[in-house]
């Protein structure tokens, strides 16, 4: 069976949730051949084969830390010489799609951005993209060279499918731009504790209804009650009230949990954009002509200061 | 010394209007109002910013590949302090995808003269954040990308990139492209003078032969990547509404516990 690529992310060899669900498409339409670079490399391998990776290459080197993009794409670029893959997934974060991007034009491939779906079709893989802020579905494939395709997170259950996941150093020879941009500092961002907002089942946002940065314990409340991760619209990043890091919508994050609660958000297309996938959607808003009524699976017409801390107790009593 | 700078803007369809497919399955930019991206204005931001912290003489162009109507994309950029625009304009172009749209780009700046690229984030149509990375490794410069902050001196570019995992400052010697998000710092509004000197600044008109390329390279037909399908996302069935008259946050416990959630 042919072999399909996936680039894992990873922080210090722990691999992080999107790669595993790229690993149950990558399944649908050949064997997954990981590859993973950088410090904690070969410590992803349990957790890769665990999840149906038959092989993973591992390269540790320097420049992939010390240097933007190029690097990566220098050793995805060794892989794919050294395994001629069926397709290339990569995960759809910023970089990935960067990494992908570069890769498909120096192996003369097209590239699809932010599929939603892949599955086999007779002329390679068809995936699924969900555009326009989610208001269309479409179906497409690369038509040139090798697919290289970057895949949303929660675009797929992650399925456990052991294999043999045998470690197998990758040689990788670093081209004239690797060491172009030079990362010349590095601040890590400090954990909150709650969930990844991209891989999170639930997600609470607060908009500029949220009027304030002290009042967005109130949100982070609910959303501790219910094991969810914090978003926020624009409105209340630019503010300043939440970083923008938790920015739901365009440019921001772009969200699809099983659950999203908006508060105080009156659901702007750029907002929507981020959380129209959502499975069922929640929101309470003052104003019942809010746009954001026309998504909502259950909407409450209400003040925020009301009904969130009520709604947050009753969760807490429920569950005991 | 002097700078010569090239801003990349892409004329979208309006994001508030009923955006659609026509039936080739290319975006169907007739029903639509287009405009400049809008994430591209942090892009012309960021160039006049550099311009007028430099003590070197710095030349701001604005490029755009785009039908007819992309002239008023480029017309907003000049009014916004851009000193002049090209226009990449060519039937042919029609369907183009972004490795295509990306050497249609390149073929221009390297004809117009750079020592800096920038870039939006992405466009607000096709939303890929790919063309800045594609311009750099087809010009063989560096990429300094997704900057929420940039400034360029003797030679040197610097910015910082904020990821999810850290945030980044990074540096490159020019020629480089640049990327900035909009977290960059507000776009300016074009100001009365600002449009009227801008109905006298040139706009060169390229087409394909203009920049050496073949039909075949471009276009539905030079596309690496199919559109097989576009469905309309079915409207979502009306919800459940309340009004909140003392009880709401319960009601909603109760309908959160009803689908499992609690
Ligand atoms: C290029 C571009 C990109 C953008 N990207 C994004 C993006 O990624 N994400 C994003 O969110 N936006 C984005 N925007 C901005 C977007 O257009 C809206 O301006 C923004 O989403 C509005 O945020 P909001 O809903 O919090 O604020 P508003 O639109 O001001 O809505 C606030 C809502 O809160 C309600 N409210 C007020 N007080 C209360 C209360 N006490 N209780 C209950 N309800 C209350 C009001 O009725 C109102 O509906 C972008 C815009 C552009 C042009
Ligand atoms: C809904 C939709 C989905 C698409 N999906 C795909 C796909 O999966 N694969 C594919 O190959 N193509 C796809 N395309 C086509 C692709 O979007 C265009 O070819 C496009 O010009 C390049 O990508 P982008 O607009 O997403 O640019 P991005 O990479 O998001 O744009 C980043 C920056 O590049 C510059 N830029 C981009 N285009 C232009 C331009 N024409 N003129 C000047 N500057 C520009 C701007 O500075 C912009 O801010 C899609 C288009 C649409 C509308």
């Amino acid at each position: 069976m042919a072999e399909v690529l996936v680039f894992v992310d990873h922080v210090d060899g722990a691999v992080r949730k999107p790669t595993l669900e790229l690993l149950t498409l990558a399944r649908r339409i050949g064997e997954p051949v990981a590859v993973a670079l950088g410090p904690g490399a070969e410590n992803t391998a349990a957790a890769l084969a665990e999840h149906g990776a038959t092989r993973v290459l591992t390269s540790d080197a320097s420049e992939y830390a010390d240097y933007l993009v190029v690097p990566k794409v220098d050793a995805l670029q060794a892989a794919v010489a050294a395994v001629s893959p069926a397709a290339v997934l990569v995960p759809s974060s910023a970089e990935g799609k960067e990494i992908a991007a570069r890769l498909a034009l120096r192996i003369g491939s097209g590239i699809i951005t932010d599929a939603t779906d892949l599955e086999a079709g007779d002329e390679g893989p068809v995936a699924t993209q969900s555009v326009f802020a989610a208001s269309f579905t479409t179906k497409s494939r690369v038509s040139k060279g090798t697919p290289v395709i970057t895949v949303k997170p929660n675009s797929a259950a992650v399925e456990a499918a052991p294999a043999a996941g045998a470690v197998e150093a990758l040689a990788v020879t670093f081209s004239a731009q690797a060491t172009g941009t030079k990362v010349t500092g590095r601040t890590p961002r400090e954990s909150t504790g709650r969930p990844e907002l991209t891989e999170a089942a639930i997600v609470v946002s607060g908009g500029r209804g949220v009027n304030g940065a002290e009042n967005f314990a109130i949100i982070e409340s609910l959303a501790d009650s219910l094991g969810a991760a914090v978003g926020a619209s624009r409105a209340a990043v630019d503010a300043g009230w939440y970083p923008h890091t938790n920015q739901v919508g365009q440019t921001g994050k772009s969200v699809s949990p099983q659950l999203y609660i908006a508060n105080g958000i009156s659901g702007a297309i750029q907002h929507r954009a981020g959380m129209q996938t959502s499975k069922t959607i929640v929101a309470v808003n003052k104003d019942a002509e809010a746009p954001i009524f026309d998504l909502v699976d259950y909407g409450v017409v209400g003040d925020l200061f009301d009904v969130v801390p009520q709604l947050t107790e009753e969760i807490n009593t429920r569950k005991g | 010394m002097s700078l010569r700078i090239v801003v990349t803007v892409k004329y979208v369809p309006d994001a508030t209007g009923d955006r659609h497919f026509a039936d080739d399955l290319t975006v169907d930019r007739d029903d639509v109002d287009g405009l400049l991206s809008e994430l591209d204005e942090y892009a012309v931001e960021q160039a006049l910013q550099i311009s007028e912290n430099s003590d070197d003489d710095v030349e701001i162009t604005v490029l755009t590949v785009g039908p007819e109507d992309a002239k008023d994309a480029l017309r907003k950029a000049l009014s916004m302090g851009a000193d002049k625009a090209i226009h990449v304009e060519d039937d042919d172009l029609h369907g183009t995808d972004a490795i295509g749209t990306s050497l249609v780009l390149a073929k221009a700046i390297e004809k117009a003269g750079y020592d800096l690229v920038i870039s939006g984030l992405a466009s607000t149509d096709g939303t890929m954040g790919v063309v800045p990375a594609l311009l750099a490794e087809r010009l063989g410069v560096p990429q300094v990308t997704l900057l929420s902050e940039v400034s360029v001196e003797g030679g040197t570019v610097k910015g910082r990139r904020d990821g999810d995992a850290a945030s980044e400052q990074l540096e490159a010697s020019l020629p480089a492209v640049v990327s900035v998000t909009d977290q960059s710092g507000e776009a300016r509004y074009p100001s009365f003078k600002g449009i009227m000197a801008a109905k006298k600044k040139p706009v060169q008109s390229w087409d394909l032969s203009d920049l050496d390329l073949e039909a075949e390279e471009v276009g539905l037909e030079g596309a690496w990547t199919a559109v097989d399908s576009a469905t309309e996302r079915p409207a979502r069935t009306a919800g459940t509404i309340v009004k909140d008259e003392g009880e709401g946050g319960k009601q909603l416990a109760e309908f959160l516990a009803g689908q499992k959630f609690i």
